[in-house]
C-alpha cells in the first residue's frame, strides 16, 4: 500500500495546557481537509504518540479553516514545571506529527502545498 | 468604519527586549500590549515577592518601558496595556511611574488592575464553599497537603476598559486572560455593550492571535527556509467596529503574515474550538474565516460568541520538591548505548551513596528522544548524542548531590565524553500546577489610576 506523510498535506502547531497538549493540524487544501477528516483519526494520533503516555485523544473540527484540533490528555509527563523531559511543553509535537504516515489518497496532487514562496518576496 | 491598531510586543517573560520599541516605532499603533504571564510564571514571581516584598512583577517591562520613552514622547496617543504586574501590580506601577517621572512624563496616568491574587483569600473562599477542585483530577484543594505558592484568578477586560476610560496611558494588570489585554482597549474605544457576545468574541480572537508575539507572524512555523526571522516583525491587529480585524506587521520586517501563519496561531493552545472560554465571553472559533487581502495582510472575521461563563479559571501553584538536570556530549560508535550506560552509572553511584530519587529520566538527545517513543526510522546511527539526565525529589540536598555526579565521569567513565564544565545545571524548586474554578460573583477586581507623580508620593 502506498503511503503519504502528513507533512505533504498539512502543517501544524502544538502547545500545552497544564499536563495536556494540543496539536492543531491544518490542511493545505479543502480536499486535503476531507482526506484528514477521514484518515487522521484520534486513534491514529494516539497510536503515533503512544510513547508519551497519552491517556486519551479528543479530536475537534474547524472546517472553515480546514483544521483539526487534537487534545492529548496527560501527554506531557507532568507539564511545564514537573516534566523531566527536555520538551516540557509539547513544543515538538507539531513537528513530530509531520512524520505520521497515512494511506496515500488517489488525488494527492490536489492536497499538497501550492504556495510559491516568491509571492512573498520583499514582504 | 473606525479602526484601532493594537500591536503585541511581548509573548512571554523573557521575550525579545527590543521588539516592543521596534514595533511601536514602525507600527503607528494606538495600543501596545505586552504579555508576560505563562501558566507558571506567577508562581516564580510569587517566590520572588516572598524574598523581597517590592518584587514579584515582570521587570523586563521596566527595561522595555525605558526603551519606549522617546516613542511615548513622540506619539502622545500611544497607550500601553500589560500584565507585567504579576503578583505585585502596585510595585510595578510605582517602578513604571519612576521611569515616566525621570523622563519628564510625570503627568501621564498609570492605571492598575488588581484583585486576581487569591492567596490571601483562600481560606475565606474555601469557608464560603468554594473547594477549588482540581479540573483534571476532581480532587478538592483541601486534600492537597503541600505549600501553596500562588493562586490567581483570571480577570477579564472590564477593569482595563475602566482605567482606560479614566485616562490611563499605561495599564498594569496582574493575571488577566491574555485576550482581555486586547478586549479592554476595544471596549473602551468602541463602547460596545458587555453582552454583545459576537463583538466580544471578535476582539478576543484578535487578542488570541497577537498575544504570543511573533508566533502570528512566521515564528514557530515549519516553512522557516522561506523567511528571515532575524528581523521578524511583531503582530498588529487592525480591529474594526464590527469586531473583524486584519492581522499584519510593520513593513520592511521579516517573517510573514499569511493564511497559514494566522491559522496556526488560531489553533495554538486551544481545547474545544467551539468554546474558547475567557472571563469576557465564550468564543466559537469554528465560525472564524480567514482571507488573504495582500502580502502580510489577513482578514479575520465571523467569530461568534455566547454569554461569558459563570465561573472564572484559577491557576494555583504548590511546592513539589526540586528538580535538577545535567547534560554530557557522548561521541563515537555505539554512542547511544554508551550514553545510556553513562546515565545508568550516574544513577547507580548516587544509589550507592544513599540517594534514590523519586523520579528520574535518562534521555539520548540526537537519537529522536525529544519526543519519546516515536518510531521514526533512521538511516544510520548518529555519531554523537547528548546525554541528559533529570531527577525530581522532595530533598534539595539530594538534587544538589546529583549535580556533582557528572564531572567525575571525565576520569571514571568511558572514552568519548565532553562538556563536563557545563554538564550539571542548577537545582530549581518545582511549582506544580493546580487548575481550578471560582464562581464569578466571588471575584473582587479592583482598578485605580493616578498620575505617575501621584504613584510616587
Amino acid at each position: 500500500m502506498s503511503t503519504v506523510q502528513l507533512a505533504e498535506v498539512a502543517h501544524a502547531r502544538s502547545g500545552d495546557k497544564g499536563n495536556h497538549a494540543n496539536i492543531g493540524v491544518i490542511a493545505y487544501t479543502p480536499l486535503g481537509f476531507e482526506f484528514l477528516r477521514k484518515e487522521l483519526t484520534p486513534q491514529r494520533v494516539q497510536e503515533f504518540f503512544t510513547g508519551l503516555g497519552t491517556t486519551r485523544v479528543e479530536r475537534y473540527e474547524l472546517p472553515k479553516i480546514g483544521a483539526l484540533n487534537f487534545v492529548l490528555f496527560n501527554a506531557l509527563g507532568g507539564g511545564a514545571s514537573r516534566s523531566l523531559r527536555i520538551d516540557t511543553q509539547g513544543k515538538l509535537l507539531s513537528t513530530a506529527i509531520m512524520e505520521l504516515t497515512l494511506p496515500a489518497p488517489e488525488n494527492l496532487s490536489a492536497m499538497t502545498r501550492s504556495i510559491n514562496p516568491r509571492r512573498f518576496a520583499g514582504g | 468604519m473606525k479602526t484601532i491598531r493594537i500591536g503585541n510586543g511581548a509573548g512571554f517573560l523573557g521575550d525579545n527586549l527590543d521588539a516592543p520599541r521596534r514595533l511601536v516605532e514602525a507600527g503607528a499603533l494606538d495600543y501596545l500590549t505586552l504579555e508576560y504571564l505563562a501558566e507558571l510564571t506567577l508562581s516564580i514571581l510569587a517566590r520572588k515577592r516572598e524574598k523581597e516584598p517590592q518584587a514579584g512583577y515582570a521587570d523586563d517591562f521596566l527595561t522595555v518601558l525605558k526603551s519606549l520613552v522617546p516613542v511615548l514622547q513622540a506619539q502622545p496617543k500611544l497607550r500601553i496595556v500589560t500584565n507585567a504586574g504579576g503578583v505585585n501590580s502596585i510595585a510595578c506601577a510605582r517602578a513604571a511611574a519612576k521611569v515616566l517621572v525621570d523622563a519628564g512624563l510625570d503627568r501621564e496616568s498609570i492605571g492598575v488592575v488588581a484583585g486576581d491574587d487569591l492567596l490571601p483569600r483562600l481560606s475565606e473562599l474555601q469557608a464560603a464553599g468554594c473547594d477549588f477542585k482540581n479540573l483534571d483530577t476532581g480532587e478538592p484543594l483541601a486534600e492537597l497537603k503541600k505549600e501553596i505558592v500562588s493562586a490567581n484568578v483570571y480577570l477579564g477586560a472590564r477593569e482595563i476598559a475602566r482605567v482606560l476610560g479614566d485616562g490611563a496611558r499605561i495599564v498594569v494588570t496582574g493575571r488577566v486572560a491574555d485576550a482581555s489585554l486586547t478586549v479592554g482597549p476595544a471596549m473602551h474605544e468602541f463602547g460596545w455593550p458587555w453582552d454583545d457576545w459576537n463583538r466580544l468574541a471578535g476582539a478576543s480572537v484578535a487578542g488570541h492571535l497577537i498575544e504570543c508575539g511573533a508566533q502570528a507572524t512566521g515564528a514557530f512555523y515549519p516553512h522557516w527556509q522561506e523567511l528571515d526571522l532575524a528581523n521578524v516583525g511583531y503582530p498588529i491587529a487592525e480591529l474594526s467596529d464590527d469586531a473583524s480585524c486584519v492581522i499584519t506587521k510593520p513593513a520592511g520586517t521579516g517573517g510573514r503574515v499569511s493564511r497559514e501563519t494566522v491559522c496556526e496561531q488560531l489553533v495554538y493552545e486551544i481545547g474545544d474550538p467551539a468554546h474558547y472560554l475567557t472571563p469576557d465571553v465564550d468564543v466559537d472559533f469554528t465560525t472564524v474565516e480567514l482571507a488573504e487581502l495582500a502580502a502580510d495582510r489577513v482578514r479575520v472575521s465571523g467569530a461568534t460568541g455566547r454569554p461569558a461563563p459563570d465561573t472564572l479559571k484559577v491557576s494555583i501553584a504548590y511546592r513539589d520538591g526540586y528538580l535538577a538536570s545535567g547534560q554530557l556530549l557522548v561521541y563515537g560508535r555505539h554512542c547511544e548505548a554508551k550514553a545510556r550506560e553513562c546515565g545508568r552509572i550516574i544513577l547507580a553511584r548516587l544509589r550507592a551513596a544513599g540517594y534514590e530519587f523519586e523520579r528520574s529520566l535518562v534521555e539520548c538527545l540526537g537519537a529522536g528522544e525529544g519526543v519519546p517513543g516515536l518510531a521514526i526510522s533512521r538511516a544510520s546511527e548518529p555519531i554523537e548524542v547528548m546525554l541528559r539526565v533529570t531527577v525530581h525529589d522532595p530533598r534539595r540536598e539530594a538534587c544538589e548531590r546529583f549535580t556533582r555526579e557528572f564531572a567525575p565521569l571525565a576520569t571514571s567513565g568511558p572514552a568519548g565524553l565532553a562538556g563536563y564544565t557545563a554538564a550539571a545545571g542548577t537545582v530549581r524548586p518545582v511549582f506544580a500546577y493546580w487548575p481550578a474554578l471560582l464562581p464569578r460573583d466571588l471575584a473582587k477586581s479592583q482598578a485605580r489610576s493616578q498620575s505617575a507623580r501621584e504613584w510616587l508620593s
